[in-house]
């Protein structure tokens, strides 16, 4: 840790691990309420559930990124945060607005739009939030140096606070609440957040493994344009079936086929990176984060988007475990496995004990991964009975769900893994075994070895 | 990467390209939105029985359990053609009563069986939600679903 008021980063990451925590334990609670249908059905209902397992989510990521950039800007900027207060005060505005969203979710007040469904004063609480974000990061970047990393990471945080503002806009007109509420959901999750996602990984790639930052900043410029290029126009392949005009069925299948291309462009990034690089960084973990956040990004956002993206073919899928299936991988390793990649990378600096060998982390790493696979070949197996026997037989939809019990069961167990995985970080993180912490070695290797 | 890509022309396209594809989408936007208003959603006024009924929709966040035009939560069926499904959709008031009797005798209790909760809601709401979802019903939506069982 290089500059103090980095240590905002510290509550910010805790405060988003607490959250990580609340949203996967809300995820097993909904998969076992697939398996029996009877549990808690009377006290907690289904829609309560799942609206704390999809909120808990995304304030958690928002509140790994604001804190990822709050731990990078420092460094890239050389120079403090312009007011730690306001990032302060920012954090407990965010607390008390996720406290409270919750809070009345269990008590029965909420909104209606699916994964907008915070009181009123939550959602102005969080644009606050994102305004006082703005105005600091702006003026530690504005004061200091400028670089690609900080340019790209700020317009993506500009831009996604500007698109908030849909969040607030909600038409009589179905199809209209309905498109601009794309404007929020798609053009955060597969435009500009992948703007966040790529300047941080950029940024983690750049410490890690050394390569010279004119080749990391050429490669982020470059991931950055495809992902808007395809991701904008993209927007039209959730336009196909709600009302809109049918020209989007062609504008959306083709860009958002297109949107392949940032994520395999980041994967391959990462991968060639780490080839090139020359230093041999010690936190190993965070190294099979970045390269694991990207690799699962680019097969859960990318391959499983493509699955279902073509008109064609979402005319049938449209609304069906698939599109489960392709949630849950996309979400874990675009935007979860970075923000743990970053909790990886930063949280040792943070805690000053780096470095130290992380080898529950690594296995955290792969419970995860491999419990968010599993989680996801199974839904897309069930999504491809349930497309055929509904879509195309025309059972009915219950029916349907009856026959698909076996693939619920499994997801549970999936699900299972991933929430241990998930404990195991936290603890990993938190607390740090003896035998895990070692002295550091010689930077460089010795000559002629 | 090739050299004549440097870092300076790789931002310039990123930025540029943006605006580009920024401009397109707001055009395409405001067409589509006309589109809704005097085409597609135009079969039938959107009255005041309807609004309630999307607000009552939203109150008690129905889309976390069913999905409508196929977005929402996937545990319960499809709405957006229910109305079709249950064979009302031409008749505002066979619609009224027979959700409001299905949502009465909710929860099923049905051992095994997925559970909708009991909602307490007037005769003015069961209106409106019919009203709602026969809104939706007749919003064209390039064909989609498939068949009626949603």
């Amino acid at each position: 840790m290089k500059y103090q008021s980095q240590k905002v980063a510290y509550w910010y990451f805790l405060a988003a691990m607490a959250l990580f925590g609340i949203q996967v334990l809300g995820g097993l609670l909904a998969g076992w309420v697939y398996v029996s249908p009877n549990f808690l059905a009377e006290v907690l209902p289904f829609n309560i559930i799942r609206m704390i397992h999809t909120n808990a989510l995304i304030v958690w990521l928002l509140l790994g990124f604001f804190g990822a950039a709050y731990f990078l800007i420092p460094e890239e900027s050389e120079r403090e945060i312009w007011s730690p207060k306001l990032a302060y005060l920012q954090l407990i505005i965010l607390v008390v607005g996720t406290l409270g969203a919750v809070g009345s979710y269990l008590v029965g007040i909420h909104g209606g739009r699916e994964f907008l469904e915070q009181p009123l004063w939550v959602k102005f609480g969080i644009l606050v939030a994102a305004l006082i974000f703005l105005l600091n990061v702006s003026m530690t970047v504005l004061a200091g140096k400028k670089t690609a990393i900080t340019n790209v990471l700020l317009m993506g945080m500009w831009l996604l606070s500007l698109l908030w503002i849909f969040a607030f806009i909600n038409p009589d007109n179905l199809s209209l609440d309905k498109m601009y509420w794309w404007f929020v959901v798609h053009l955060w999750v597969e435009a500009t957040w992948e703007l966040v996602m790529a300047s941080i990984l950029a940024f983690l790639l750049l410490k890690l493994t050394g390569v010279d930052r004119e080749v990391v900043e050429k490669w982020l410029y470059v991931i950055v344009a495809t992902a808007l290029f395809s991701g904008i126009l993209g927007t039209g392949h959730h336009f196909y079936w709600i009302g809109l005009p049918g020209y989007w069925q062609w504008i959306g299948s083709i860009f958002s086929t297109f949107e392949v291309i940032p994520f395999f462009l980041m994967m391959s990034f990462a991968f060639v990176m780490v080839w090139k690089g020359r230093k041999n960084h010690p936190n190993k973990a965070a190294l099979l984060w970045s390269l694991g956040s990207s690799t699962v990004a680019f097969f859960g956002a990318g391959v499983w988007g493509f699955l279902h993206t073509l008109h064609g073919v979402n005319y049938y899928s449209h609304g069906t475990q698939i599109t489960a299936a392709h949630g849950h991988l996309a979400f874990y390793g675009a935007y979860v496995a970075l923000n743990l990649a970053v909790f990886t990378y930063a949280m040792p600096m943070l805690r000053e004990r780096a470095p130290y060998n992380q080898v529950l982390n690594m296995a955290s790493f792969w419970l995860m991964t491999g419990g968010m696979a599993f989680m996801t070949f199974v839904l897309t197996f069930a999504g491809t009975i349930q497309t055929h026997m509904q879509r195309v037989v025309g059972d009915y939809y219950m029916d349907v769900q009856d026959s698909l019990s076996i693939f619920y069961l499994m997801r549970w167990g999936a699900g299972l893994a991933v929430v241990i995985g998930a404990i195991l970080f936290i603890y990993s993180i938190m607390v740090v075994r003896k035998s895990e912490v070692i002295t550091p070695g010689s930077a460089n290797p010795v000559p002629g070895e | 990467m090739a050299e004549f890509l440097t870092k300076s022309r790789a931002r310039n396209i990123f930025y540029g390209g943006s605006i580009f594809f920024v401009v397109i989408f707001v055009g395409m936007t405001v067409h589509s939105h006309k589109y809704v208003v005097e085409v597609s959603t135009a079969g039938m006024p959107l009255s005041d029985a309807v609004i309630r009924g999307k607000h009552v929709w939203e109150e008690n966040s129905c889309i976390n359990c069913h999905s409508l035009h196929g977005e929402g939560a996937y545990f319960a069926p499809e709405v957006g053609n229910v109305m079709t499904r249950w064979g009302v959709q031409d008749s505002p008031e066979d619609a009224f009563e027979i959700l409001k009797s299905w949502i009465e005798s909710q929860p099923s209790g049905i051992e095994g069986r997925r559970q909708m909760p009991r909602y307490e809601m007037t005769d003015e709401d069961i209106r409106g939600l019919a009203e709602f979802l026969r809104w939706a019903d007749q919003t064209d939506t390039q064909g989609w679903p498939p068949n009626d069982a949603g």
